[in-house]
């Protein structure tokens, strides 16, 4: 299963990295939501996946999954939120200012 | 020894104090606070002579980066104690002068507090014993010396001297720097003290001629010996008690304190010998026939300097051949080249420190500091044209100054050249004296091209703008009066000098001949009828026909190689270097944001690359990986799909409903892999997240297909499969590879420590709740920024920079 999902965070870290690397703000941005997919994952996935019940403790469970990753997801899942937000906003921002696509400077032929 | 530590730091302290200080001390009435530094430390300093001459020494040393061995050790001795007495001597005297000098216009609390800092600076040089502490110093003097040379930095002149000097000398600094490091890895030790007592192993050791070579760039470039002597003249931009005082007494020897300093660690080989005795030559010649052509007369000042810096090279640099002779006789005949090294030391100090104050009060009272529009100044300013008197004359070597007793033993010491048995380049020291005596009689030509061209001949006009000639105010001419009486004070009285301050020095520098006779020569005024007065006596004859002669023959100037100057080459080299930076910055930084992305990912592949060919146990574990069941592996390749098909979305509703698609599945991830909390909070977000797109999506043009060219594609491709290889592959190893035990036993004790059963929870709300509130702080920013986004409007009228 771990491997499976590192490869799985393998393709969508290339995937966002792509976007990240193209020109248009829309695609960048969806490129940070997707590489911070990844990275939740991939968090998730060192604690270790499926090793225990679920960290709300009982008298019964014998093993519960490693709760810190899970903490340190939840803040980077409200984070890059808050950022998505931003960039959305951002980008529809200068759309209005500029009058056209918020693109980014970068080479004609491109 | 609590006195040097204060020598060092008060000077700091004060500079910090100035900016404050002259709040209640307007004006001008800040430098007699500033007066009182140097003045009270040049008395906490003489009183020490006296136990110095009696062979003490003082050593303090405590710890800085002692890890690094880097301890900050000072150490006073006599070649310490004569150049930190002459920098608080003349900082005494050159902080008077420019009280009255400066106008109240002027930004007078940053001169002094650059001023101030500079003094700290040097003094930190002259006595710290750890070569990392002296470096740190240095280069501090470096730096306070382009701040006080840009001091009127809206002249351009200014700014282009500030940056010469500050290139040169900083550069200087560095080689010395990596010489020092090799001296470290030779011996071990950044302490003088030490490497001096090891001097046979650096001598045995290969990096000893580069470590040599290294230490004498830094030296050369300080102490502007040819060939970088060209920031010199430039740094005459600087306020003429700035130069008075960095520029011909202090900063400028702090090259010839190295030397001497280093002379009993390097001086055992005569390479030595060589490189500072030649370049020292060169230089005297060199800075002599260049300072005869100058109009300006600050920049004779400065051609002079260099000159004068020249000939003590050249004599440390025959002082150093004490090292190699073995009969006393010979050791006491090169050892007093050193002497007449130290003793020239201060009476140049004294003379050329005396003539750039007069050069200072021509300027402040006519306006003008060229030769040309000078002339017949001796009965308008009497006392001026006095000092002037003595200190030209004193510089040419005559008698009754203190310039003609060293230049007599300059001579000595040149002559004593040929009992030297130098094994292949006797025919090349044979024309030392000859170069020598040339120097000197274009010292001599100078020296009176400034009396008798400033001073006498006929009155000059003032010029539109100029105030006609009269006397300069006491105030300024007290500095140079004490000066010029101490050039005749140490004609009249040298063996007090010698005793005293030489002595000490001498022992400084030669340690294995301490207390030796002859060590410390008695100088006498008159020693017979021998070589150096014939060569005196020929220098003033041919010196005043040559002077007599001087538009005959000044034509030679405009011909040839004379015309040829370095400052051209510097700044032909200065140039390639701009242009070549800028070509070569250009290539990568092409302002835009997406290639600095790239740059980012190759630079994160490139490491990632890298660490893993050096790691060598590729072992990967999957024993311990958990079943997959056939709904998780449906979700994952859904996901693996969708994600892969936003690249090739045509509309940016599909590649945004894709992203929903992505965020669900990952949520229904986080169910399977029992983290129920995380599951919940997902929903929330990528509802909110997808509306959101949306949103935009409404007002946002369609997007375009935005890869024109199949290469940008291929590369782009190409970083973004290699960041994903890379992140798998780091993930891959570490799950092969569990060297700590997981932590997070400890907040299963939860429900005793924080009363709550949901783990996640608790450590989001107690365990970790500062990162928690600093999250909601992070939401609140990025909300702000939302709103003011959205809302703010731009004021009607006010352009925006962008569209003009």
């Amino acid at each position: 299963m771990e491997t499976l999902i590192t490869l799985l965070v393998g393709v969508l870290v290339a995937v966002g990295v792509y976007l990240l690397l193209s020109k248009e703000m829309l695609r960048i941005i969806l490129g940070t939501a997707i590489l911070s997919h990844a990275i939740h994952l991939l968090l998730l996935t060192m604690g270790g996946l499926k090793k225990g019940d679920v960290p709300l403790l009982t008298e019964t469970a014998a093993e519960y999954t490693d709760a810190l990753p899970q903490a340190l997801i939840l803040t980077a899942i409200v984070i890059s939120f808050a950022v998505t937000a931003f960039l959305l906003v951002l980008s529809y921002r200068v759309y209005q200012e500029s009058g056209r696509g918020p693109r980014l400077r970068g080479r004609q032929d491109e | 020894m609590i006195t040097v530590l204060l020598a060092i730091f008060i000077p700091f302290i004060a500079a910090c104090l100035v900016p404050f200080i002259h709040k209640i001390l307007t004006g001008r009435r800040i430098g007699w606070f500033v007066i009182t530094i140097p003045l009270f430390l040049f008395i906490l300093l003489i009183r020490l002579v006296p136990s110095l001459s009696n062979g003490a020494s003082y050593l303090y040393t405590f710890p800085w980066i002692p890890s690094a061995d880097v301890y900050f050790s000072t150490h006073l001795d006599g070649l310490s104690m004569i150049f930190a007495l002459l920098i608080t001597g003349i900082g005494s005297l050159v902080v008077l002068y420019s009280i009255y000098y400066l106008s109240e216009r002027e930004a007078i609390g940053r001169f002094y507090t650059y001023l101030l800092l500079f003094m700290g600076a040097m003094l930190g040089v002259v006595l710290s014993d750890n070569l990392i502490v002296l470096y740190v110093f240095w280069e501090l003097t470096s730096i306070s010396s382009f701040l006080l040379i840009a001091f009127w930095y809206h002249r351009k002149q200014s700014r282009y001297g500030a940056k010469k000097s500050m290139l040169i000398t900083v550069t200087g600094g560095i080689f010395m720097l990596v010489g020092f490091l090799m001296l470290y890895t030779i011996t071990g030790t950044f302490n003088l003290q030490e490497l001096i007592s090891m001097r046979e192993v650096i001598a045995a050791d290969s990096l000893f001629i580069p470590a040599m070579l290294l230490v004498l760039i830094g030296a050369f470039t300080k102490s502007a010996q040819f060939p970088f002597h060209i920031w010199l003249p430039d740094a005459m931009e600087a306020p003429t008690p700035v130069s008075a005082y960095l520029h011909s007494a202090t900063m400028v020897k702090a090259g010839i304190y190295l030397v001497a300093r280093f002379t009993p660690v390097f001086a055992g080989d005569t390479t030595w010998f060589y490189v500072v005795s030649c370049v020292g030559l060169l230089t005297m010649l060199w800075g002599s026939v260049n300072a005869v052509k100058q109009t300006d007369l600050k920049a004779l000042l400065a051609f002079s300097t260099v000159s004068q810096l020249g000939m003590i090279m050249s004599l440390l640099g025959i002082g150093s051949l004490a090292f190699a002779s073995s009969e006393s006789t010979q050791i006491a005949l090169f050892t007093a080249a050193t002497f007449a090294a130290l003793f020239h030391l201060i009476n140049h100090s004294t003379f050329k420190g005396s003539l750039f104050m007069v050069v200072g009060i021509l300027d402040h009272e006519l306006g003008t500091r060229n030769i040309k529009r000078l002339g017949g100044l001796a009965t308008i300013m009497p006392i001026t044209f006095t000092i002037a008197l003595i200190g030209s004359f004193s510089m040419a070597g005559l008698p009754p100054f203190n310039g003609f007793l060293s230049k007599e033993l300059f001579f000595e010491a040149m002559l004593s050249l040929k009992e030297a048995n130098l094994l292949s380049m006797d025919s090349l020291v044979l024309l030392f004296p000859i170069i020598a005596w040339v120097g000197s009689i274009f010292t001599f030509i100078y020296c009176m091209i400034i009396v008798f061209q400033t001073f006498f001949g006929k009155v000059h006009a003032p010029a539109p703008g100029q105030r006609p000639a009269h006397e300069a105010p006491i105030q300024m001419l007290i500095s140079p009066m004490v000066l010029g009486s101490l050039v005749v004070l140490i004609f009249i009285f040298p063996n007090l000098l010698g005793t005293y301050i030489l002595g000490p020095a001498m022992n400084a520098v030669y340690p294995q001949y301490e207390g030796m006779p002859g060590l410390v020569p008695e100088i006498h005024v008159w020693h017979g009828w021998e070589m150096p007065i014939f060569m005196t006596i020929g220098v003033i004859i041919i010196g005043i026909l040559l002077y007599g002669l001087l538009r005959y023959w000044k034509w030679i100037y405009s011909v040839g190689f004379l015309q040829w100057t370095l400052d051209r080459l510097y700044n032909a080299l200065l140039q390639r270097i701009e242009r070549v930076a800028s070509v070569v910055t250009k290539t990568y930084m092409t302002g835009s944001v997406r290639d600095y992305v790239a740059y980012i990912m190759l630079f994160f592949i490139a490491l990632v690359g890298i660490g893993l060919l050096g790691f060598q146990q590729f072992i990967f574990d999957f024993s311990d990986d958990a079943v997959i069941e056939i709904n998780e592996s449906i979700i994952i390749f859904v996901m693996m799909c969708s994600s892969v098909a936003i690249l090739f979305a045509k509309s940016r509703i599909t590649a945004i409903i894709l992203n929903g698609v992505l965020g669900y599945s990952i949520a229904i991830l986080f169910v399977v892999f029992r983290a129920p909390d995380l599951a919940l909070t997902q929903i929330i977000v990528e509802t909110v997240t997808t509306v959101l797109f949306l949103l935009c999506f409404y007002y946002l043009p369609e997007w375009k297909n935005e890869y024109k060219s199949v290469s940008m594609r291929i590369r782009n491709g190409l970083i973004a499969v290699a960041s994903g290889v890379a992140v798998t592959v780091i993930a891959l190893l570490v799950q092969g590879h569990s060297m700590y035990p997981s932590i997070s036993i400890y907040y299963e004790t939860a429900s005793r420590l924080a009363g709550g059963l949901n783990v996640v929870n608790t450590i989001l709300g107690d365990f970790r709740a500062f990162d928690t509130m600093l999250e909601v702080l992070v939401l609140f920013i990025a909300g702000l920024g939302v709103y003011s986004l959205v809302k703010l409007r731009r004021k009607k009228g006010v352009d925006h920079p962008e569209e003009k």
